[in-house]
Order: C-alpha cells, then structure tokens, then sequence
C-alpha cells in the first residue's frame, strides 16, 4: 500500500479571523469587533478544558474568572502535574528592563526569524505584545521569579537571540509559572466556577450539528466511560513528542485528543514541524525510557566541543586545547554557542556522524564550563546552574564542575498541532486549541523560552478573549440529549476500542510497539530526513500497525485501573498521528527550522527554504485511517518580515 | 544484576493487599528505579499478569507524580524523587521492599498509587493570591527583596509528592502546607490575604485527616526538594499571628 502518499489537495484553507491593517493594531481590532457575552449569560454558558498546564491551567482559571462555567480534565492525579512543570529555562517578554534594544517589535522579528518564516505574522506579534502582560500577572500571583539585589527582575540571554529577555526562576520557571496557573484554578475550583476532573483521559471528541458539543472521557481510576457536554470545546493537551518513544515529554504526555479531534474533523497542521533539542542528557542503553533535557541556558556560560581528531577516546580533561574543535564558535562566530536549537542539534549530529562524539556509543558532545567556573568562580556558577548540575550528576554520576557535560539532542517540542484561526479555534466550529496543541505561532522552529510565554498567552489573554465572540454567536439553547444518536456513536465507538484492545490477548507489550515506532520515526522522520526514508517509513507505519492489532497483549479489564490500557490506546493514535508526520514530512521536499530534509540543503550544510513553493502551513484534513489524507494550504504573507535564509555566521 | 523484589500489591481501594515477591534479572545500575519497575512490568505483561501499577510521569523529579516507599524510606536511600533515584544505589542480590506512600490521609487507589486528591483541596482553601487575569500592576511597581524573593522560591520548590506525608510517623502534612504558605506569606503579592491563607489552610489541612506535628523531622529529612523543618515553624508563627489577630472564618 502505497496509496497513502498520494494526497490530494483541496481548497486552501484561509484564517478569516485575523483583522487587516497595521499590525500594532489587530489585535486591539480584533478583540473590539469580537462580539461580548454579557456576565448574566455566562453562567449558563459551559465550556470543557481539556488539560491543565500553562495553556489549560490559565485557560479554565481565566475563563471561570470572566463567570463561565468551567468543567476541566487531566489524566494525571492534580492538575499541578501537568508537563509544563518540566519546563527549565525561563519564558521571554519584550520588558526591555535591560534597555538592550528589546522591543515588542524586536521579540515579533525574532520569533518569525527565528520560527524559519512558516508562522502567522499576525498571531506571532500579537504573541509579543502580550508577552509583558504575562510577566506582571504572574509576579502578582506570587510567581518568585528570580530578581536582582536592588528587588528588581533579574533576565538573562536564551538561545538564538541577542537581547537579555528571559526572565527565570532558577532552572524551574516551568514549575513557578504551572503553579501560578494552578493556585489561580484551584482558587475557582474552590469557587465552585470550575468542575475538575483529575485522572480523567479525553479519548474523543463530541460533535453535534457541525459544532463541538463536547468530549468523552474516561475516569482511569475506575475505568467508567461518560460523556461531558459544553458550549464549546478546548484543548490544551500539549504535544505529540511522545510518538517517538523516547523525547523529553513526560511518560503519559499523548496525542489522543488531538488526534481524536483531528479524526472527527479538526485540521492539523505542520505534523512534521518537530523539535529537537540539542542539550539533553544522552541514552545510556535500551532500558531508556525517556530523556532528560538540561535548559539550554546552559549554552550562555557552557562550551560545546569534540575532539578534533576522530575515535579521541582520551578522557576529556587530557585532550588539550588545541586538539578540542570549539565546533559552533568557530562555524558561527557571532552567535557562538547560542545558535538556534535546530542548528545546535544538526551540528552535533554531524560531528557524530563524523566520528567525533564522545561517552557512550559516540553519542554524545561534551559541554563545558571550565572557563565559565573560572571566569564567574564556582559560586556564581552554582547559583546560577546548581540544581541543573545536581540533575546530571544524579543521571550520570559524573561531576560536571570537574568533567564537561556531555549532552546529545533529542525531541522536545513539536511546532505542529491542530489548525486554529487567529480566534484559536480549529476547523471545527466551537473546538478550540491552545498552547503546544495548536501550530500557529512558532513556524518551523520555536525559540527557547518562547513555549511558557505562549502556553500563558493564549490561556490567560487570548482564548478568553475570542472565545466570547464564537459563544456569543452560538447562545447557550438546550443541553445536548445523551441519547442524541451522534452520541450513542461515539461512546459506543470508543468502548468498541478499548474492548478491541483487552480482546487481542496477543504475545507483544504496548512498550514494545511504541519503541518500535519511536525508533523508526526517529532514524527516518528525526533530524534530518530523505525521500527515501521517509517513503521507507510509510511502508512500514501499516505494517506495524496491522501487527499492533494482531499482536498487542492488554492485561486486567476497561473496568479499573489499568494503565497498561491506558498506554495501549494512546498508541493506537501514535501508529496514525506518525503517518501522518512522515507524509508531511515528505511533502515539504524544503529545510525549514527544525525540518531538515537532506536533498535542501546549501552547500555548506545549512538548512535552504524553499519559499516559492513552501511558504504555507499545511492544514491535513482526515479522510479515513490509512487513507490519504486532503491537503489545505494556508498562505503565509509577510508583510512585516521579509524572509531571509537565517544566518546566525 | 540480579534483585528480589517485595512489592504491595492491591488490586482496588476496598480490596485488602499483601505483599508479593518478584524476581527480576539484568538490572542496570544506569536505570532508574522506575526503569527497573518497567522491566518487571514487561515480564508480567508477557506473563497474562498483572502489571504493578505506580505513579510517575515526568521522570525527571520535578512532577511529584512518583511516590514509593523503598526498603522503608520515601523516595527510597537517597534524598531524590523515586524516578531519580538509580540502580547503582542497590547492590547485585538485594532484597528490595516497596509499599505505597502509608498515610490515611492518603488511600491506596491501586498497588502503589494512593490518593493525594486532600493536598489539593489544603491549596484551594487558600494557597493563592486573588489576583484575576488582566487585574495585575505593572511587575516592576513592587519591587522585593532578593532575600525574600529566594525564601519565597525555596519554599515555592515544593512538588507536591507526599513523602513528607508518608515519612511522618503522625501522617501529618504540616510541611507540605507550610511551604505553600511559607511561599506566598513572605511576599508583598501575598501579604492582603496573609492571615486567612494560613488559617484556611491548616483548617483545611485537619479536615483532610492528617495527623498533627509532634517535630519529629522526618519529613524534611525525606524531602526531595529540601523544603526545610524550619518552614513549619515559620507556618506556626504565622498562624499565631494571624489568630492573635481574630482574622479568619
């Protein structure tokens, strides 16, 4: 079956949603042409949250604040778990405090640069000018960001730009900022606006009448399946890293809701748009099972080097020098160590592929701070990386202020996720998307500390504004029948499922189908990509996914707690969700961000845009499992930006 | 290597558990103690076993999802999360017990998972500043004290993992509910609502059922992010304080 690779393309698909003119304006436009729903309407009128990190946590929070009724689902067993919380680094505003130079209009410029021209002009500076706002609400919701001695906020400098606008919490900003968002939730909860369900999976969508209506979820502690029902819907459920296997997403991080939302008729966008990060801790060996990223902040103050000659397996501290190949300074000797994540990962991967990496299996290359322990004394670099430096040496038992780290990239972000308008509301009317689910404001590649500032903005600022004008289009008539037969269907498909899955009774693990997968999207849809793998992948996808159905061995029942279930289901929508990935991935015959197909590349090695034919988002719509999927394009326009073929030199 | 497990095992909340014995064989001390569990659970899958069901998500000891007492100690020898926790801290031929957090507070939903579900309710008794979206001041128009901002993030650390709950001999939380309040108390943002933050929350925090403080310390002992014994003093005088004052419901 080859037939899946021979998509066809169908309208193009156009935000409506986002406002002419000046761009400093649009938003402001926007959000006065967006109609209102008045405070005594919106108590009757229902919205679902799915999720409960940065973007649901400030979502369901905001929205109970503004007098919706607010019912809200996680799979973990508070919502304070929610993945964000791994988050390092810090989160990006366009403050200026440092008088660097930052502007609203600078941290735009960046973000579109640095997203390799395939992000939305308008959501990205909308993105920025929100940005300040964030940071004051957080700080008066008790987030203790780090500050200097005169009691001012303290920010440092983050991969691929030039100005100081990250401000951090030492190396937990993602945890300071989830639990702003979970005291400012747990406080309506208390409340009374907003009905939580902890440990509560989404496995599909609801819709009734072409609008979203609502989800069906199951209780994993009981395993009872039920229906929730709401005015509109919205997803805030986070990546899909974990199609890989092994990423820096948390164990349990899946795709199930948005795949699920994608099969009942929400676009998705840009699968293939993935990050890989390149200062994580290396595999140590099969066992793996996830990896551990460091904060790239690492990379102001750490060197990253290889030996120069290949096989130099003499332990760090002995190769002198000159025999160490500084290989980012010297290639990229303006931006130095803090060049884009995806250019840091490939250079990495190609001193690998050289033979010059280092530790295990030659995977890895070595960052250093000798001269930053030197240079700022160990104290300093202590309190600045302390609890970074602890992390790695629980992993490694090596001691990184005596021994350079050694680091190797892996995946951590993916850029693409449902389709959403300028609004955030996806192709389904009433479903809206938020946060790492949807794909709009990061392009090709995403800049570090730009996932927190985006997570909060459209939970806290934007869904809670545009979100009105669908609601107060579509005023709250009649609660949805149970029995409605649209219903019926989709429960009855979803317990179909889970009852397939525990029936197999077969001779393989879920684990075991997932490596499998995560190994094959990581050797051909990774860092770097061909035709051929990629055409090689699509083969293979419903071969294992014909084996998964034949093969995948369910303990226990669907009427407990089982995660072995829970696990079995998610990859169900992994081995569909990598199809789709490889196809888009294919289809895009350019290097674009963290996209690197091997055929588009300049002759020194870097990543060549092809913009005449690639300059849109592509939007997937969803036909049948294993059938090819429909192509919408939406044109990218800059008008603001003119694309360049970035040059960190 | 080569390890004998002793895992609790308890198929529901109402069920009565037991321990069960479980030998598992090609251990790497590059693994982390969950990796080792994982390596069990693939056995018992292939077995028509039953898994070990337990808590973990992030697996890097910032989630505070995963909660095992191991050979007697929360979050086993070393002072980590569980999922940070590895194999080279055991040696080849070991017995290993592991139990759920122990707590009444804490029911066991399955196995090793209990239910922390009371820790949630002591932050929405008060563990919060009321500042709705959109009402804040400009960030830099407080400024605070560098030492008061890192007293604030020393508590605000917390995960929310429960070993302080299972490794007091009372089941009290009183470290857990400190360290929140110990947080938002000591910051200006936090000072409008500092008497009834404190005084909801300890109310809250002996509803939920969990035991009182008798300083027995342990619970700072086992603390993966070294929240300090001193914060519960820090609540007690906070709580005094806002008693003397008559404040509260």
């Amino acid at each position: 079956m080859t037939t899946f690779a021979a998509y066809a393309t169908g309208e193009p698909v156009v935000d409506a949603k986002a406002p002419s003119g000046p761009i400093e304006e649009r938003w402001d436009k926007r959000r006065f042409e967006a109609k209102l729903v008045n405070p005594a309407n919106r108590r009757k009128q229902t919205v679902i949250v799915v999720g409960t990190g940065l973007a649901g946590g400030s979502a369901g929070a905001t929205l109970a604040e503004q007098g919706y009724r607010v019912i809200q689902f996680c799979y973990t067993d508070s919502p304070r778990r929610a993945h964000s919380i791994a988050a390092q680094g810090g989160i990006n505003a366009a403050k200026n405090y440092r008088n660097d130079g930052d502007s609203v209009h600078r941290l735009f410029y960046d973000t579109v640069k640095g997203g390799d021209f395939r992000s939305r002009e308008s959501n990205v500076h909308r993105l920025a000018q929100i940005s300040v706002e964030i940071i004051d609400q957080c700080v008066a919701q008790g987030v203790p960001f780090a500050r200097e001695y005169g009691g001012l906020l303290d920010t440092r400098s983050f991969g691929g730009v030039q100005v100081s606008r990250t401000f951090y919490a030492r190396g937990q900003t993602g945890q300071q900022l989830l639990l702003g968002a979970y005291q400012a939730l747990s406080r309506q909860i208390a409340a009374g606006n907003v009905e939580m369900h902890a440990r509560t999976e989404m496995l599909d969508l609801i819709v009734i009448d072409g609008r979203a209506r609502g989800i069906v979820a199951r209780d994993l502690i009981t395993g009872t399946i039920d229906t929730y029902f709401a005015d509109a819907v919205v997803l805030a459920t986070g990546g899909y890293g974990n199609v890989f296997y092994l990423s820096t997403n948390a164990m349990n991080s899946n795709a199930t809701a948005v795949w699920r939302a994608h099969r009942r008729g929400a676009y998705f966008a840009n699968p293939c748009f993935t990050q890989i990060h390149p200062t994580c801790i290396p595999r140590t060996g099969d066992h793996q099972s996830k990896l551990t990223l460091m904060s790239e902040s690492l990379r102001n103050d750490g060197r990253i080097w290889v030996p120069k000659a290949k096989g130099d397996d003499r332990p760090p501290n002995e190769i002198p020098e000159d025999e160490r190949d500084y290989y980012l300074e010297r290639i990229y000797p303006s931006f130095g160590n803090l060049v884009p994540r995806d250019i840091a990962s490939r250079a990495a991967k190609n001193v690998c592929d050289e033979g010059r990496g280092v530790g295990p299996g030659g995977q890895g290359v070595y960052l250093d701070f000798a001269d930053a322990i030197e240079r700022m004394g160990r104290k300093a670099v202590e309190a600045k990386y302390g609890n970074l430096f602890d992390m790695y040496q629980r992993i490694t038992d090596e001691d990184p202020y005596r021994v350079p780290m050694r680091i190797y990239p892996a995946v951590h972000y993916t850029m693409g996720g449902l389709w959403v308008d300028y609004d955030l509301q996806t192709t389904v009317p009433g479903l809206f998307a938020i946060g790492e689910a949807n794909f709009s404001d990061h392009g090709a590649n995403r800049l570090g500390a730009s996932a927190l500032m985006q997570g909060l903005a459209d939970g806290y600022f934007v869904l809670p504004a545009t979100i009105n004008d669908y609601l107060a289009r579509n005023p709250h008539k009649d609660e949805v029948d149970a029995e409605h037969p649209e219903v019926q269907e989709v429960l009855a498909q979803t317990e179909d499922r889970l009852n397939l899955l525990l029936s197999v009774d077969g001779d393989r693990t879920p684990d075991s189908f997932h490596r499998e997968l995560g190994e094959l999207m990581w050797e051909f849809c990774g860092m770097a990509r061909t035709d051929s793998g990629l055409r090689k992948a699509l083969e293979r996808i419903p071969q294992i996914r014909e084996e998964f159905w034949r093969r995948i061995k369910v303990p226990g029942t669907g009427e407990e707690f089982n995660q072995s279930l829970e696990r079995a289901n998610r990859i169900v929508d992994y081995l569909e969700l990598a199809e789709l990935m490889c196809l888009d991935a294919l289809h895009r015959a350019e290097s674009c961000g963290g996209h690197f197909r091997e055929e588009s590349q300049s002759p020194d090695g870097e990543a060549a845009r092809r913009d005449e034919e690639f300059a849109y988002a592509a939007a997937w719509e969803f036909t049948g499992t294993g059938d090819a999927p429909v192509l919408h394009k939406e044109d990218l326009v800059f008008e603001y930006v003119h694309p360049t073929q970035r040059s960190y030199a | 290597m080569k390890l004998t497990l002793r895992v609790w095992r308890q198929k529901n909340a109402g069920a009565d558990g037991a321990m069960s014995t479980y030998e598992v064989d090609g251990i790497s001390p590059d693994m982390s103690f969950l990796e080792m569990l994982d390596t069990l659970n693939e056995e018992l899958t292939l077995e028509g076993e039953d898994p070990v069901a337990f808590d973990h998500d992030c697996r890097e000891g910032i989630c505070g999802a995963c909660s095992l007492v191991i050979n007697g100690d929360a979050h086993g020898p070393e002072r980590t999360t569980t999922c940070q926790l590895h194999m080279r801290s055991f040696k080849d031929g070991d017995t290993i017990d592991v139990e759920p957090w122990r707590a009444a507070a804490f029911p066991v939903v399955k196995d090793l998972v209990v239910d922390r579900t009371a820790f949630d309710r002591i932050i929405q008794a008060g563990g919060y500043v009321s500042v709705p979206t959109g009402s804040a001041p400009e960030a830099h128009a407080t400024p605070v004290p560098k030492p008061d901002a890192d007293l604030a993030f020393e508590h605000a650390e917390c995960i929310g993992c429960g070993a302080c709950v299972a490794a007091c001999p009372n089941g009290a939380a009183m470290l857990f509910t400190s360290a929140k309040i110990n947080h938002l108390n000591v910051l200006p943002q936090g000072a409008p609502e500092r008497e009834t933050r404190v005084l909801d929350m300890v109310a809250q925090m002996d509803d939920e059922g969990f035991g009182g403080c008798t300083l027995a310390g342990e619970c700072a002992t086992v603390c993966p992010k070294g929240i300090p014994l001193t914060s519960i003093t820090g609540m007690n005088k906070e709580w005094l304080r806002a008693t003397a004052k008559g404040a509260g419901r």
